[in-house]
């Protein structure tokens, strides 16, 4: 992590001022007769990179859902780029969690990618140049461009990663949602990953949004957080978040911030 | 003795120039290869949803409709249109993770066997009926039969036509496909029914038990060649079609059974691909071959 920069610059390049891209206004969620969150108040500016940390169960891909116009709220309301949202969005891109484990050998990586751009064409109707140019330049741009021909079942886990956020992009979304998406990679892809969101944030202006277990490999590059805390979502700035007893609260045992002589930081459990 | 009998029963037929342009061959040819089309353009996508199980399963509930409408004395394709529809809607009604369609698909299976052991046992008639279900009997498609597969096969390729990109999107990609506004069960439920419909086509040709053979084979000896969905369309029904034509050609030659020679040569069409191309299956293909 040393070749990060540290938290001292914690919203490069968000505009606090900017409008909010996703807004919940007191907004609950049920799944039938079980509420899964409610009272929830966040609005999250355009540009930013938001983690989503909860423990298990809280309601954190829920979330995610409710973004994509999956699930309603049962109360209050959510608008997502100043709409309700509604499912088939196409400012929205989305990566699942466990994206890759149900592709078999099936499939080439630039064919999951084209999907992205025609998977939701009717009828058959030609991929023109000028999809074909896309599909290249969002696979170059994930840096997935080398493999592309490759089915996906022999791609190492942070190449499929790749072409999973790929997919996502090749539709021109103004908002990227990712539901775990540095689970089963090791640190080097981890990091590789964590500075590909980070490229797709600067470039791009795009909001992204990242459900995660582990904070770490992210903080270099986060601008806030939504945490699920006893039940209700809350936004705040990285900074704020990254704090002992608001992390130890909200997992629900001992979480230490630690700082290093070269001015990182990373959270540790335990004692 | 009884060595020699069987096999000059099954010997080089001299005569079979007469056998292979005979009426009943042109019927058999133009019924299987009809088959083998519609086969072929859906196998890709029963591997890719891993539906190779409920597509056997389906030739197997298939075969009580079968031996009912001899019972009652309708057209066997509508009995094994009836129970396979019925069958593939009830598979995808009941079981939508992997885990959860094994076991309906093997519930249901069970339950149409039973029906089908009932339904024989009421009929004494016929028998030679049942093994025409269970083995198929390609040399007895009627006129009426080859009007029937000609409606399903075309009346497939148009709705492929429609649904073939979102129905790969979804196929492949199911969560994503949803959350981009794919009708995701929607078109579940279509494929279910268009499977449905070739089983019930295939069943007449290969049979019940033999079923696999035209239906899943060759899709995946294309899989095993070439992963671009419209390039394993092509190959699998290239497959397909070779094989129907071929062992009719062999099983007039030789006097052999057809369903028995045309699973063989998938058989071996498939074994060839997965020993020449298992190595390359991570290899890059060349994009030439578009």
């Amino acid at each position: 992590m040393a070749e990060h920069e540290g938290h001292e610059h914690p919203n490069p390049g968000v505009d606090p001022g900017a409008p909010a891209v996703i807004e919940l206004r007191g907004a609950s969620v049920a799944r039938g007769s079980r509420t899964i969150w409610e009272h929830g108040d966040i609005a999250i500016p355009r540009g930013s990179l938001v983690v989503v940390i909860g423990p298990n169960g809280s309601g954190k891909t829920t979330l995610l859902q409710v973004v994509l116009g999956l699930l309603p709220v049962s109360e209050g309301s959510i608008a997502v780029l100043g709409d309700s949202p509604r499912r088939g969005d196409p400012r929205i891109g989305y990566v699942p969690q466990n994206y890759t484990a149900a592709i078999g050998s099936a499939v080439r990586a630039r064919d999951l990618v084209g999907l992205g751009l025609t998977g939701t064409r009717w009828g058959l109707g030609r991929v023109g140049a000028e999809d074909r140019d896309r599909i290249d330049s969002t696979l170059d741009a994930v840096g997935a461009l080398p493999f592309a021909e490759r089915r996906m079942s022999t791609l190492s886990g942070g190449q499929q990663q790749r072409v999973a956020i790929a997919q996502a992009l090749v539709g021109r979304p103004e908002v990227l949602l990712l539901d775990e998406p540095l689970a089963n990679l090791d640190m080097r892809n981890q990091n590789e990953v964590v500075e590909l969101l980070e490229t797709i944030r600067s470039d791009g202006d795009m909001t992204v949004m990242v459900v995660a277990h582990d904070l770490n490999p992210l903080l270099s590059v986060l601008t806030g957080a939504v945490y699920l805390l006893d039940g209700h979502p809350h936004y705040a700035a990285i900074d704020e978040v990254v704090d002992e007893d608001l992390l130890t609260h909200l997992y629900g045992t001992r979480v230490r911030v630690v700082h290093t002589p070269q001015g990182d930081m990373f959270t540790r459990s335990g004692r | 003795m009884r060595g020699p009998v069987v096999l000059a029963r099954i010997g080089y037929q001299p005569n079979w120039p007469d056998v292979f342009s005979a009426g009943f061959m042109r019927s058999a040819m133009i019924g299987g290869v009809l088959v083998a089309l519609a086969a072929g353009l859906l196998g890709y996508f029963v591997i890719v949803r891993q539906h190779a199980f409920a597509a056997h399963a389906l030739a197997h509930i298939g075969f009580p409709g079968a031996t009912g409408a001899i019972l009652i004395g309708v057209p066997v394709t509508l009995g094994l249109a009836v129970f396979c529809v019925g069958g593939a809607l009830a598979i995808s009604l009941l079981g939508k993770r992997l885990a959860e369609r094994e076991i309906a698909t093997g519930t249901v299976l069970a339950l149409a066997t039973g029906l089908g052991v009932l339904f024989n046992s009421m009929t004494t008639r016929n028998a030679n009926s049942v093994t025409n279900v269970l083995f198929g009997n390609l040399l007895a498609i009627s006129t009426q039969q080859l009007w029937t597969f000609g409606l399903f096969t075309v009346g497939l390729a148009v709705v492929l036509a429609v649904v073939s990109r979102p129905l790969v999107f979804a196929s492949v990609n199911p969560e994503v496909a949803e959350a981009r506004g794919v009708p995701v069960r929607f078109l579940g439920a279509v494929f279910m029914v268009a499977l449905a419909l070739v089983i019930t086509m295939a069943v007449q040709v290969v049979g019940t038990l033999l079923l696999f053979g035209l239906v899943v084979t060759p899709a995946a000896a294309a899989l095993a060649i070439t992963a671009r969905p419209a390039m394993v369309a092509v190959l699998s029904t290239v497959f397909g079609v070779v094989c129907v034509l071929v062992g009719l050609l062999l099983a007039a030659m030789f006097n052999l059974p057809p369903s028995f020679v045309i699973v063989t040569l998938s058989f071996l069409i498939w074994l060839a691909a997965i020993i020449v191309w298992r190595d390359r299956q991570g290899g890059e293909v060349p994009t030439s071959i578009a």
